[in-house]
């Protein structure tokens, strides 16, 4: 059953698979960004497809790849009951020209599902009615989940109070903490490293 | 740790003429003594600490007998902020207005690993322990913490009131048996598949 889904797409959209993929019914299909609203209107409107439930839309950032980000998409049909998960690849290295079309004319679920994509990766959905941020706060500068943003940068939207070493307030000690984190004094890792 | 300290208090005894007899103490005493059982709470519940928080105040463990029972839900009818769960740094403001906002004298009790340090949230969302934004007089660490160790910490909480001791604790772990009998968990756990 599940190959047929695949069969249909390579069928209408020929030029525009870049792979599919399919292991124990899980069924994926890349598309050119270009073809990722036709696609996506085809997968609702088809009686064989009739998706009528975006269940996830959300993007995978690989720094060393050009295109840069993969948006995933995974459609359930809930009168069939067959699943198929739809990725577009866009963006350079530097994240710009991150753009595909909004599906939320399709499917009411997808835009806080873009508005968080928008919020975390930076991908511009072109169309959608109401494209900022969602769970950041406006203030916040960059895409918190692209890979070259510092996994130690915090932006706190009031000052931090006026007391010294405000990283560890008395009574917390400098080797309280746990061992691997990021904000742990190096002191107390070489320790743990001497008792290994 | 319920009673006034002899140092600051005299009870005389009736007199031989039957009289009703009285007692000295200083009035900060009497007062400190006062509020440390008249503790209106502000609960600030974020998170799945707050399962720990209605565990601690319902009748299992009941924390009303320790003189904390009224949930004020204004912050200015209360002395006692409850920060349970974690504090993101888009809830930083609204945490510090509250507290602003309380009457003093006020009291904070940072309930969990996430509002004493930030426990493993060390990312880009959130404030790594409430004492970067307000000053903190109690840490209940623990993720969740047990009931009784929340029980330890509104009684650390308590005779700090009395003594007017506003330097920051922390609720130190009761003594794990493992520990004292001097054997590692490694050699416990061996010790039993071995058995098996």
């Amino acid at each position: 059953m599940s190959k047929a889904l695949i069969d249909l797409i390579k069928k209408n959209f020929g030029a525009a698979v870049l792979e599919t993929h399919s292991l124990h019914g899980d069924d994926t299909v890349v598309v050119e960004a270009a073809a990722w609203r036709e696609v996506a209107r085809f997968l609702r409107d088809t009686p064989q497809c009739s998706m009528d439930m975006l269940t996830d839309l959300t993007a995978v950032d690989y720094p060393e790849r050009e295109p840069r980000f993969e948006i995933v998409a995974h459609f359930y049909s809930l009168s069939k009951g067959h699943r198929l998960r739809l990725k577009t690849r866009i963006g350079d290295s530097e994240g710009d020209e991150a753009e595909v079309d909004s599906l939320c004319e399709f499917w009411a679920s997808a835009n806080w599902m873009e508005r968080e994509t928008f919020d975390m990766f930076g991908v511009i959905f072109k169309n959608h009615p109401d494209l900022r941020r969602i769970l950041m706060y406006p203030e916040f500068e960059g895409h918190p989940l692209r890979k070259d943003y510092p996994a130690d940068k915090i932006q706190p939207l009031i000052a931090y109070r006026d007391v010294p070493n405000i990283e560890k307030i008395a009574p917390f000690s400098v080797d309280e903490g746990m061992s691997f984190g990021r904000q742990t004094h190096q002191s107390s890792r070489r320790d743990d490293s001497q008792v290994n | 740790m319920g009673e006034l300290k002899p140092s600051s208090t005299q009870i005389l005894e009736p007199g031989a003429a039957g009289g009703a007899g009285f007692a000295t103490t200083r009035l900060e005493a009497v007062l400190a003594w006062a509020q440390k059982y008249s503790l209106f709470m502000y609960p600030f519940v974020t998170a799945c600490c707050g399962m720990e928080f209605m565990s601690v105040s319902s009748p299992r463990y009941d924390f009303s007998r320790f003189g904390s029972e009224a949930p004020r839900f204004s912050p200015r009818q209360s002395d006692l902020l409850w920060v349970v769960g974690t504090i993101t740094q888009r809830q930083a403001p609204i945490l510090k207005r509250i507290y602003e906002q309380m009457a003093e004298p006020k009291w904070v009790l940072a309930f969990g690993t996430c509002a004493s340090c930030g426990g493993f949230y060390d990312n880009y969302a959130c404030v790594a322990g409430v004492d970067k934004v307000i000053p903190c007089d109690v840490y209940v660490p623990g993720c969740p913490p047990r009931p009784e160790a929340v029980l330890d910490g509104l009684m650390l909480l308590q005779d700090k009131i009395q003594t007017g001791n506003r330097t920051p604790a922390i609720v130190k772990p009761r003594q794990d048996p493992v520990v004292e009998q001097n054997i590692s968990i490694v050699k416990l756990r061996k010790s039993r598949t071995s058995v098996a």
